[in-house]
């Protein structure tokens, strides 16, 4: 027998018995920077790509969902601190090897640049807006200049807030789960995938929902593989990460990790997008939603049991 | 200089004196600890192997908890020692989740609280409080650049552990075995 026992009595609250200092406000965030990202990105993709006119959805209506999203997220993370008064010290220094510190700096840009891309197409959605003063109009010409600009921006920083929602977690080595460097990608591929999928939701052009599931389906493919990858990377590392892979291999977050996140998530909008592709009609909100809820399990998920994950001590 | 410590299992009896020393020092709030103790125990009765152990913060080389802080607010000072800035902490957790030792906790004003070698008595040139009022003098406490320092004797004469070295945090508080 060996155990170890703290016989003075520690409660430290959210920390003992065991570790629960990030609640849902962090994963809801990980999910809405992730969709914003993924959704960001494809419309800065294919302006780029001079196919503005042809998928209009995703280049002009879609990205309306990411200002919201944004907003939401960094709401929630605000919530979330428990100093809150002092929040603004974040924007008081860069610390590059602080994720949660060039994370919050790239939010503050990416935001930004959702809602001047909003801007830019807002009569894709009232026909008839009227900025009504003149500097606000004169800025709408400022920027329309500069929209290719604005892309690359809105490209570059997407990849970067969808890398870093990962790397938040994967940077933490005390907590064996998370500290993976394979998370990065994969929250990138789930946040593209979620954006993906708002795409296909919104989208009327049966061209463009044909080619958003096209690469819905790509994206969860390698989804799938980045997380088995994941999985042959805990197993063949050290006790503690063979016990984080075990947390989902039998462990308590097993039924919940395999069902709602790999199987609702991913295979089975896999399999339908396949199946739309094969020339079947599948309705497109069936696919769409459950990608959408397995990206938002998929955080929920890992902030849950990386907390749970822990050295043998 | 480098500030570490180095608690004797051997002698620690469990009492807990540390941790009520360390809560009246530092007016910790009630229901929290910034140190601790943990009884491991090895074997079968009635062959049993206990070893007793005070932990708190490792004040670690590598801190991850430093390197983590979005806004410097952890950070170290004299001798090694990581400190957190209250006006500057914004309550994120951060460091709470990066520290395989759970050493840190939020305190319930917002900030993250944690051991900090009781700086203020160390620079009027005091031991901390769990070191001075430990009854069985199982704690040794001073700066390892300095060959005659309490704890550079004790860690020359005696075998001792750290906690988690694998970590790579390079913890500074050493376990005599």
């Amino acid at each position: 027998m060996n155990e170890e026992l703290i016989i003075s009595g520690r409660e430290n609250l959210m920390v003992d018995p065991q570790l629960h200092i990030w609640h849902w406000p962090i994963p809801l965030y990980l999910f809405l920077g992730g969709l914003a990202a993924g959704v960001l990105f494809f419309a800065a993709l294919f302006y780029l790509l001079g196919k503005e006119d042809k998928y209009i959805s995703a280049v002009r209506r879609v990205p309306f969902v990411a200002p919201f999203a944004l907003v939401i997220g960094l709401a929630a993370l605000f919530y979330d601190l428990n100093h809150k008064a002092y929040f603004w010290r974040l924007y008081t220094t860069i610390r590059l090897e602080s994720p949660m510190s060039w994370g919050a700096w790239t939010l503050l840009v990416i935001t930004t640049a959702s809602f001047i891309w909003c801007a830019l197409h807002i009569r894709e959605i009232f026909p008839n807006w009227d900025w009504k003063y003149k500097w606000l109009k004169e800025l709408e010409i400022f920027f329309n200049k500069y929209k290719k600009h604005l892309a690359w921006v809105m490209l570059i920083f997407a990849i970067i807030t969808g890398v870093y929602t990962g790397i938040l977690l994967s940077a933490f080595n005390a907590r064996p789960l998370w500290n993976t460097s394979v998370l990065g990608p994969l929250f990138l591929a789930s946040g593209l995938s979620a954006g993906a999928a708002a795409i296909v939701l919104a989208s009327k052009n049966r061209e463009e929902r044909l080619l958003f599931t096209r690469l819905d389906m790509i994206i969860l493919g390698t989804e799938l593989f980045l997380i088995v990858h994941m999985f042959m990377g805990f197993l063949a590392s050290t006790q503690v990460q063979i016990d984080a892979a075990h947390l989902f291999l039998g462990g308590e977050y097993t039924m919940v990790f395999w069902i709602f996140v790999v199987i609702i998530g991913i295979i089975v909008p896999g399999i339908l997008d396949l199946m739309e592709l094969k020339g079947r009609h599948i309705p497109a909100y069936i696919p769409g939603v459950l990608v959408l809820f397995g990206s938002l399990m998929f955080r929920f998920v890992f902030v849950f049991a990386g907390q749970v994950s822990r050295w043998l001590y | 200089m480098r500030y570490a410590m180095a608690v004797d299992t051997k002698k620690c009896v469990g009492c807990s004196d540390c941790v009520v020393a360390c809560q009246t020092e530092n007016d910790v709030p009630i229901g929290f600890c910034r140190d601790w103790v943990v009884e491991r125990m090895d074997g079968t009765y009635p062959q049993l192997e206990v070893e007793l152990r005070s932990e708190r913060c490792n004040h670690c080389d590598n801190a991850p908890c430093v390197r983590c802080c979005p806004t410097g607010a952890s950070h170290i000072v004299d001798g090694g020692i990581v400190v957190v800035s209250h006006n500057k902490c914004i309550g994120c957790g951060a460091c709470i989740a990066s520290c395989p030792y759970d050493a840190r906790y939020p305190h319930p004003k917002g900030y993250v609280d944690k051991c900090t070698f009781c700086l203020h008595r160390v620079r009027e040139g005091m031991k901390p409080a769990c070191v001075a009022v430990c009854p069985t003098k199982c704690m040794y406490f001073g700066d390892l650049d300095d060959p005659n320092s309490d704890v550079s004797l004790v860690l020359k004469k005696r075998k001792y552990k750290t906690l988690i070295p694998e970590a790579g945090t390079k913890p500074q508080l050493y376990f005599l075995i």
